[in-house]
């Protein structure tokens, strides 16, 4: 009795071992489901999933394929932070360009892009350019208002008392609104990574000759829910690294603020 | 007064600056279109879009995919905002869970849900259940996160200035944790919507039998580029009316 108190008060301290329970639990209510009720075309269980993880990465083609989507995520995640800085200083810096051009950014990043994923396949072919630009476009909206609100949140006086004591436009730039933006900038990219995730993934799943889309269609349709739940890991631990790369970019560069 | 004429005449060129842009880019669709040779293959004359989107509307084609897309929507939505607020409401009651399960449903909803698309195919088929399923993943956790944020976090000097004056478990959630958690829910629920709609737009591109995303893709697939853009302009409208809708209830809701 005073054995099962202990364990109780063990686990009301350490809030991440019943974290860890739980996710234990999880998995294993999965193993049971794939095991005993569902049918092994649909379900198979995580632990025959991760003993066949190598057969995955041994699957002519896969190893490539995931080197195609983690260049098209790479290139437009670089597109997307370029480009969105480039215009969210060039709309935020002016009160005249974010008046006149904010509401048009935002109407355009309201729109659901996946209604127009067909004219970019159209446009840019089947091969990784399309996933690229749409993958940019999903990407470069919330950086561009990141960046804005960033560069808009600067308190008026910072810039008043610079240039009250003759600080040039570069020096304004280089001392006040560089420093700045830095937290919005890596919030931004946090963002930016989200949506470019979703952009290129959708495009992969909707039309690929080569990349994981493909692969993903190719188990679907074989019914071979191993491959697939082990191609999809694969897929959501790329995802969840890159996230945290960036996010952990993010506190890095944004510790200096205090306030 | 010249400084508040000025900031008019500002005001006014932005106004100004936004039409006419809005208006180049009509003008150079046109021209291109008209004029300059692009395909019509790739980029359609934006009179014959009206025109088809005149068609589309006028002979009611859309009806039986808008009917679809809608169905999904209101089906994915109410299962992810039912489950979703009933489960932030129970983890949130105590601190100890939310310690325990807010990282948890944080950490899954950093993964890009849409990655699940084939395997709920391969559950529950290329019909709508797929869609509805798509939908109500993606869309469950900000709905939790946002219910956790809003009954998790309310003041505790409102509860114990209640809890003193001898309010009773009812009187406690009807007049201090759902006024307080209320706003913060509507936020959840709003950007839940907004997912979902995207989620279900998205799967039905990728693979469906039926549905407005189904539409646009057949359309493309028979290199009907005009009537597809038709399809995409009704689209966006209806996702940007329903979009407008729900901000403007969360708005309404909220100054309450």
């Amino acid at each position: 009795m005073s054995a099962l108190r202990d364990i109780q008060r063990f686990l009301y301290r350490r809030p991440g071992v019943t974290r860890l329970l739980v996710v234990i639990a999880l998995l294993l209510f999965w193993e049971a489901a794939a095991r005993w009720w569902v049918d092994p075309m649909f379900l198979s269980p995580p632990s025959k999933v991760f003993s066949s993880l190598d057969s995955v990465f041994n699957t002519r083609g896969v190893p490539k394929a995931l080197q195609i989507t983690f260049y098209e995520l790479a290139v437009a995640f670089v597109l997307s932070v370029v480009i969105g800085m480039v215009v969210g200083l060039a709309v935020g810096l002016s009160r005249f360009s974010h008046r006149s051009f904010m509401p048009i950014i935002l109407l355009l990043y309201g729109t659901p892009q996946i209604t127009i994923l067909p004219l970019f396949i159209l446009y840019f072919g089947i091969g990784p350019p399309s996933k690229i630009a749409f993958g940019v476009s999903h990407g470069i909206f919330p950086i561009i208002v990141t960046i804005v609100a960033g560069v808009q949140n600067i308190k008026p006086i910072l810039m008043t008392a610079a240039r009250s004591m003759g600080a040039s436009r570069w020096q304004i730039f280089r001392w006040v609104i560089f420093p700045h933006m830095i937290p919005s900038f890596f919030a931004g990219m946090r963002l930016g990574m989200t949506g470019v995730l979703l952009g290129v993934l959708l495009a992969e799943l909707y039309v690929s000759t080569a990349g994981i889309g493909y692969f993903t269609t190719l188990f679907t349709q074989n019914f071979d829910p191993t491959k697939l739940l082990g191609l999809i890991s694969i897929l959501a631990a790329m995802a969840i690294i890159l996230n945290e790369i960036v996010r952990r970019a993010e506190v890095y560069f944004g510790r200096w603020r205090t306030d | 007064m010249s400084a508040v004429s000025r900031e008019r005449r500002s005001k006014l060129a932005s106004r100004a600056i936004q039409v006419g842009f809005l208006a180049a880019l009509l003008a150079l669709w046109y021209l291109g279109t008209t004029f300059w040779g692009i395909s019509p293959l790739l980029l359609p004359n934006p009179v014959r879009v009206w025109a088809e989107l005149k068609d589309v509307i006028a002979t009611g084609e859309f009806l039986p995919d808008l009917k679809v897309t809608l169905g999904e929507l209101v089906v994915a939505f109410a299962i992810s905002s039912s489950s979703g607020i009933t489960l932030g409401y129970l983890i949130s009651r105590s601190p100890y869970l939310i310690r325990v399960f807010e990282p948890l449903v944080a950490g899954m909803y950093s993964v890009p849900i849409i990655l699940f698309l084939p395997l709920y195919v391969l559950f529950f088929g290329l019909g709508p259940g797929s869609k509805i399923a798509l939908g109500a993943t993606i869309s469950f956790f900000p709905i939790v996160l946002n219910t956790i944020a809003g009954f998790g976090y309310v003041e505790k000097i409102f509860v114990t200035a209640a809890r003193s004056m001898g309010a009773s478990d009812y009187q406690m959630f009807r007049y201090v944790l759902l006024p307080a958690a209320f706003p913060v829910i509507l936020t959840g629920l709003r950007i839940g919507f907004t997912i979902t709609l995207l989620a279900i737009l998205g799967s039905e591109t990728i693979a469906s039998l039926a549905g407005l995303g189904h539409r646009i893709v057949h359309l493309a697939e028979a290199m009907e580029t005009a009537r597809m853009f038709a399809y995409i302009a009704f689209v966006v409208a209806i996702a940007a009316t329903l979009n407008t809708i729900t901000s403007s209830i969360e708005r309404r809701a909220k100054r309450q």
